[in-house]
């Protein structure tokens, strides 16, 4: 690929279509017997997007390799039946619900990384946040694992730094300064090792509160915050915008 | 940006060439860690006269501003010059014996740098790379470099098709690698990573040589074949452009931008006796 960026200038390598052969990846992952985890969340009326993100990922996601679905919803009883792979596993946890969607997003950050350390530590390798409200169509592998990996924005690709929409109030812990920022990663598709998942939430529900506590609520909300960490913690791998892809585009 | 070259491999390696990097960047993420990167290199018998240039210019260029610990391995303590180092780097000689014939000594290599990882730096490095003695920094080589498992792409291979690769081409060889198989030609006198990957590197190496010398069978390269063999059933994580290899008895071609470490000319026949 000559046409894109394949490299940060911290030697992190951007996937794309193209830029890698998923077999040697296969090959490489296979001998190391790794657990990956993804956690999503169906709050209120999210529960809708269950039956379509569970049934593509089951098929597209890390296909042949053992996945640990974490499921947060506030209404269990509204899921159906959900026939999984036989290397995959589901585990419904019930929430509560927010009033406002915003505290929904953010208290994302806390409830993950509390689960991290009480139970998805000991259970998986590899953890990612998926929002729920997507449809896998293309096969997503073993390409996106590595030690912290954000996933480059599709609104915010081709944007100058300028106008990426990066927190500038600087009351704001998310706030990054003027002419600062490497991309724009959204906050629906991120992750990595568990213990780096866990320091990125900690530290993204810590600027929560205390912009909470301050009165100011980040621009974007918890992407606001995700994009600070990654700004001063860079991830070790990026995915371009084909990884999460808005179909309004 | 650089897009005249390959600059990240099929599995996702980042293959490091002057312009797909900023040290900056890359300083400021590394310098904090407070690493102390280990540099072995090998000077037996009359290579020992290629030490002082090494390591002033090493000084130089390696690794400015983190702590460095030279590893020099000779037969021959007395003849090693007393050179002056910057604060923070180390200079240690460790004596090793001499074996008769230059491949053999070469080929022992792998096993006397595992053996001193176990004994002493793996205690006192994060990072250890292997390069061979011969040599000249000329320009930086910085935390660019750094990785899990580092190997160089070799000066004379990185232009040319699979099928011209050197690789031990025969099956009764632990290094044998098949026609259509290979990634890269990898250089030996270059390769490094965290010390506990290069200990498990240079075990395996000195394994597979071992398997030769029972079986009566010298690899194509010595090292370099076994090397090779290694790298390529266990894929570095990170692969250093031949800007970091280079041989400078060749003219520099256009995706050469920055010679950064390489050979001295020098009369084999008469240094090898």
């Amino acid at each position: 690929r000559r046409d894109v960026l394949v490299l940060t200038p911290w030697l992190a390598p951007i996937v794309w279509e193209g830029t890698f052969n998923r077999d040697i990846l296969n090959a490489q992952y296979m001998q190391k017997n790794l657990v990956t985890g993804v956690v999503t969340f169906a709050v209120k009326k999210y529960w809708f997007f269950i039956e379509g993100f569970m049934s593509s990922a089951n098929k597209y996601f890390l296909a042949g390799h053992q996945v640990n679905f974490y499921l947060f919803t506030d209404n269990p009883e509204q899921i159906s039946h959900l026939q999984m792979a036989p290397e995959n596993h589901l585990f419904v946890i019930a929430v509560q619900n927010h009033s406002q969607w915003q505290d929904i997003s953010m208290s994302r950050m806390d409830i993950i990384s509390r689960y991290i350390r009480s139970q998805f530590q000991y259970e998986v390798d590899y953890l990612y946040s998926i929002d729920i409200d997507v449809q896998l169509f293309e096969h997503i592998g073993v390409e996106i694992i590595d030690t912290l990996v954000g996933t480059i924005s599709s609104w915010q690709y081709t944007a100058r730094r300028e106008s990426k929409s990066y927190e500038t109030r600087t009351e704001s812990q998310a706030a990054i300064p003027k002419g600062e920022g490497d991309f724009y990663y959204t906050a629906s598709f991120y992750g990595g090792s568990v213990a780096e998942v866990y320091k990125l939430t900690r530290a993204c529900f810590k600027g929560v509160m205390e912009d909470r506590e301050n009165d100011i609520e980040a621009r974007w909300h918890d992407e606001s915050h995700l994009n600070k960490y990654l700004l001063y913690h860079k991830p070790t791998r990026l995915l371009s915008p084909e990884y999460y892809w808005d179909e309004e585009l | 940006r650089r897009q005249d070259v390959l600059t990240v491999t099929p599995w996702l390696a980042p293959i490091v060439w002057e312009g797909t990097f900023n040290s900056e960047i890359l300083d400021s993420a590394y310098r904090p860690l407070n690493l102390t990167i280990g540099v072995t290199a090998f000077a037996i018998g009359k290579y020992t006269r290629f030490v002082g240039h090494f390591l002033e210019s090493a000084e130089k260029h390696f690794m400015k501003g983190y702590r460095v610990n030279y590893y020099i391995f000779t037969d021959n303590p007395e003849t090693i010059p007393d050179v002056q180092l910057q604060p923070g780097r180390r200079f240690v000689i460790v004596p090793i014996k001499k074996y008769p014939s230059w491949q053999e000594i070469s080929m022992r290599r792998m096993e006397a740098i595992n053996k001193h990882i176990a004994e002493t730096s793996h205690r006192e490095v994060d990072y250890l790379f292997c390069l061979d003695i011969d040599m000249v920094f000329y320009n930086a080589w910085g935390p660019e470099t750094l990785g899990d498992m580092v190997a160089a792409i070799h000066p004379g291979y990185f232009n040319v098709p699979r099928s011209q690769f050197p690789y031990e081409r025969r099956s009764s060889s632990a290094a044998y690698i098949p026609d259509g198989e290979g990634d890269f030609y990898y250089g030996g006198a270059v390769f490094g990573g965290l010390v506990k990957k290069v200990y498990e590197f240079t075990k395996t190496c000195h394994m597979t040589i071992l398997m030769d010398k029972a079986n009566g069978i010298m690899a194509a390269w010595q090292e370099e074949s076994h090397l090779n063999r290694h790298f390529l059933s266990h894929k570095p994580s990170k692969v250093l452009s031949p800007e970091y290899l280079w041989d400078d008895r060749k003219p520099k071609p256009p995706e050469i931008h920055l010679i950064r470490f390489s050979t001295v000319d020098k009369n084999y026949k008469e240094v090898r006796d």
